[in-house]
């Protein structure tokens, strides 16, 4: 099914007698059961002021489109969404809609904010076939419960988005990148703290254990005026000579593929294993790395986000046991999928808050169903 | 503003349910003579005014479980209270109520500059967040006017701003954890000291939602260290298209000031009149503050200016001291005061889409004269969150209600033009009844529906936010329940 309006997805969505699986570009990977509801065909961006910021699209435009609109008036995506193509091994349009519906953010998410931080406004149709909206298209709004952020990382389960609109920044004149060779994790991890405990606005922070030439790499980004970016480099550079790291700058060009590869964890593409998001304490960080037992691990976000790559069929959360924070399956085998929950259980009180606002929202159950818990 | 009858057969219970509360809190904690519950009559909303049943003042999180469990089982609304500073009537009372106040919960938590959070009881100050870390450099972003007196309960429950949320965001985007405390005494943890949600995001669903889901009771807030410096410039025009597209530049340009404030003649000239600012008299003023070493300001300044220029500017001031940048701001921080020495006044809090902002000036200057009220305006213009000030005299009868009346289209207009009711202070009881203005029955079944989730009986600040008879259903279920 892949219906062209809104009006023709609420009479799906009203008609369906089973499980749908919805679908905007399919490159997330996430796969659930049911009848395929295909979004793609709600595309087009329907407003772009850059003046204010402010861009409003049908859900199943592709992001590419978003992103050219935007490149044309040098403004973009702050919130730098992943692409997960390369990880997943899926082909296909990632959608501005799946973005929002994941609440897919990149190495900037500590600086600027994640994607649900951008979203302003959602039209959406919700599993009874009833048409939605929230928020609006103006940067502050507190008119009413804001269910923009509930949609935002609702992966579908609430009901399927139609419209979002978006909050956009401009591109800054230049960024560069401070790169810090031959920490161990713990010192990586407090030296990227001391960075973003700075007045110097640092845009990403990550640390490979293994980097490009094999040794342990440290990468914090600086983005905006030219004389800005070097000013702070400098600045950051002092700030971090304590640490005794050998130190060199990634240029322009340099620091776009360096981050693009952060983002779109590209030291874990074509090689076989679980892959999993954990989001923790970013101090927390290493230990719980090592804990992990990974065969590959990837710090962005100073530490607070780890990508793990354990061995196909690992309970990884068994092995990190109690922590603060979270861990997502994001690319696993069908064994693992059928062992393992793909999102972080919750605890009961929350867990009944989950089922019940599922239950509500979607009262037969089928949007994306057993992909984020169930319905009361 | 209408406000639901008291429920006779709650106020009848009063006795029992005093003691009940008073067997879990301190005897200084349950305040029940009616000499007393008036000091908790209104919040700044002061136009209307209901002393509650009962106001109960507890320390910590087991307390308002203890307090909310009884409640629930006794089937008596509670209304959440931080400061009581919000503008929209959000912690206004009924008869039948138990004001729950958090003013005593105001502990540090934890503070942990590695990962940059501080965690706190909720009934803190918002300004006393950045106190307690700010000897080391950082501080707490979002920063209503109110700052000083305002909790950060209050601060989640209406998803404050403030005038530098341009640049750091609205109290949405730097909360990351809470402590809240259900209905029926039950006490859930979401969030923490890490980012973003495992699974759908309640937290982000909590905020904003005016003490209607639960009392948040503890906080875990993002803090960031405070940038080198910042520095204003102050332009003015002589008209305000011109202004909005001289902001419009600014912020194609790619300069990303901290704040970007507007104010128009009628609010220029009381500000003068009452704080001497040394403001220049013009349709349109414009304050543009941006942050970063001094060469970094010198150079941001620079190109901001050189935008301006090109708008043919009455006046252009940059700030190069301190002592220049307080003069700057002076004007814009007593405009409230200035007004008010003028009449007593309506703040509204309309945003719109900033390319809107020449044609809602000139609409709102034409309705002034047609209900013979003044209007200043005063405005977050980076972010179209206007705050139109309307005057009006309280003691000369029927002049609130025309102002009310005012307010009304004024809020209708903004949402005409793309915006919406309310862009920082919520909606309270002022706005309740505009809701259908800016949703379809549609849409606010489906924010009724999550109350329903979260408040099963409607217990929570019921009142509030919806249009009284769009909620009367529900709220009728719980009390007939309390009967």
């Amino acid at each position: 099914m892949k219906p062209e309006t809104e009006n023709d997805l609420a009479e799906v969505i009203a008609a369906a007698s089973g499980p749908l699986a919805v679908k905007g570009g399919g490159t997330r990977g996430i796969a659930p059961q049911g009848d395929v509801l295909d979004v793609s065909g709600i595309r087009g961006v329907s407003l772009y002021e850059p003046g204010a910021l402010t861009l409003v699209a049908a859900a199943g435009t592709p992001v590419a489109d978003v992103e050219a609109a935007l490149a044309a008036e040098h403004q973009r995506l702050a919130f730098e969404p992943m692409d997960h193509r390369g990880l997943m091994g899926t082909s296909g349009a990632p959608t501005i809609g799946g973005v929002i519906a994941g609440n897919i953010s990149g190495p900037r998410r500590i600086q600027g904010g994640a994607a649900r931080d951008f979203a302003l406004g959602v039209r959406f149709v919700d599993g009874a076939g009833n048409i939605v909206k929230n928020g609006g298209r103006v940067m502050k709004n507190v008119t009413g419960y804001d269910l923009v952020k509930l949609m935002a990382g609702s992966w579908g389960t609430l009901g399927v988005l139609t419209e979002v609109a978006l909050k956009v920044l401009p591109t800054p004149e230049t960024q560069a990148t401070l790169v810090l060779q031959g920490l161990n994790e713990v010192d990586a991890v407090r030296a990227m703290a001391a960075a973003l405990g700075s007045p110097f606005e640092v845009s990403g922070a990550s640390h490979l254990p293994e980097g490009p030439d094999g040794g342990p790499t440290t990468m914090l980004r600086v983005e905006g005026f030219e004389a800005s970016v070097a000013y702070r480099l400098t600045q950051l550079q002092m700030l971090l000579s304590g640490f005794g790291a050998r130190v060199e700058r990634a240029d322009a060009a340099s620091t776009v593929r360096i981050w693009a590869d952060v983002r779109d964890v590209a030291a874990f593409h074509g090689i076989a294993g679980d892959v999993w998001r954990v989001s923790c304490k970013p101090s927390d960080g290493p230990a719980l790395a090592a804990r992990a037992q990974a065969q590959g691990c990837v710090f962005d976000w100073a530490g607070g986000l780890i990508w793990l790559r354990v061995s196909e069929g690992t309970d990884l959360r068994s092995r990190l046991g109690a922590f603060d924070g979270h861990a997502t399956l994001v690319r696993g085998t069908a064994e693992t999928r059928a062992k393992v929950p793909v999102f972080q259980p919750e605890a009961s009180g929350v867990a009944k808050l989950t089922a019940g606002l599922r239950a509500r929202f979607d009262p037969r159950g089928i949007l994306n169903p057993g992909l984020m818990g169930s319905a009361a | 503003m209408e406000m639901p009858k008291p429920n006779s057969a709650i106020l009848a219970r009063k006795a029992r349910v005093v003691e009940r509360l008073q067997k879990v809190l301190p005897r200084d904690a349950v305040i029940h003579d009616e000499a007393e519950t008036r000091a908790y009559e209104c919040d700044a909303l002061t136009a209307y005014r209901c002393p509650p049943m009962v106001a109960v003042l507890p320390t910590s999180t087991r307390e308002v479980s203890d307090v909310l469990r009884i409640c629930h089982e006794e089937g008596v609304p509670v209304v959440p209270r931080g400061s009581g500073t919000s503008l929209a009537g959000g912690a206004l009372p009924t008869a039948d109520c138990v004001i729950l106040g958090v003013a005593r919960m105001n502990e540090v938590l934890e503070t942990d500059y590695d990962n940059r959070f501080i965690r706190v009881q909720t009934g803190r100050t918002n300004l006393s967040v950045t106190g307690a870390v700010e000897e080391n450099g950082f501080f707490y972003a979002p920063d209503p006017s109110s700052q000083l007196a305002c909790a950060i309960a209050g601060n989640i429950a209406m998803n404050s701003g403030g005038a530098h949320c341009l640049k750091y965001g609205v109290t949405t985007n730097n909360l990351m954890g809470v402590a809240m405390v259900m209905m029926d005494g039950e006490v859930v943890e979401i969030g923490g000291a890490h980012l973003d949600a495992g699974g759908l995001d309640l937290l982000g669903l909590i905020c904003g939602s005016e003490g209607q889901l639960g009392v948040v009771t503890e906080a875990t807030l993002r803090i960031l260290h405070k940038p080198e410096g910042a520095r204003p410039v102050l332009m003015g025009f002589d008209d305000n298209e011109v202004a909005g597209a001289c902001v419009s530049d600014i912020i194609k340009a790619g300069v990303l000031p901290v704040a970007i404030e507007f104010m128009d003649r009628p609010c220029i000239e009381a500000t003068e009149a009452f704080a001497h600012a040394g403001y220049p008299m013009c349709e349109a003023l414009l304050i543009v503050e941006v942050e970063g070493s001094d060469a970094e300001i010198d150079a941001q300044l620079a190109l901001i200016m050189e935008i301006a220029r090109k708008h043919d500017p009455v006046e252009l001031r940059e700030s190069k001291s301190a002592e220049e940048s307080a003069a700057i701001w002076l004007g814009r921080k007593s405009a409230f005061g200035a007004m008010g020495q003028i009449n007593d006044y309506m703040c509204l809090d309309g945003t719109i889409p900033v390319s809107s902002l020449p044609f809602v000036l000139r609409r709102i200057g034409e309705m002034s004269k047609e209900y013979g009220l003044k209007v200043g305006n005063v405005f977050h213009a980076g972010d179209g969150n206007m705050h139109p000030l309307i005057l009006f005299d309280a003691n000369k009868p029927g002049d609130l209600e025309l102002c009310e009346e005012f307010g009304a289209e004024i809020l209708k207009l903004c949402v005409e033009a793309g915006g919406c009711l309310t862009g920082e202070h919520g909606v309270g009881i002022e706005k309740r009844d505009l809701m259908t203005v800016q949703y379809a029955p549609a849409d606010l079944e489906a924010q009724m529906a999550v109350k329903d989730v979260f408040d099963p009986q409607w217990l929570l600040n019921p009142a509030k936010v919806f249009p009284l008879a769009v909620s009367e259903q529900r709220r009728g279920t719980a009390a007939l329940a309390a009967e």
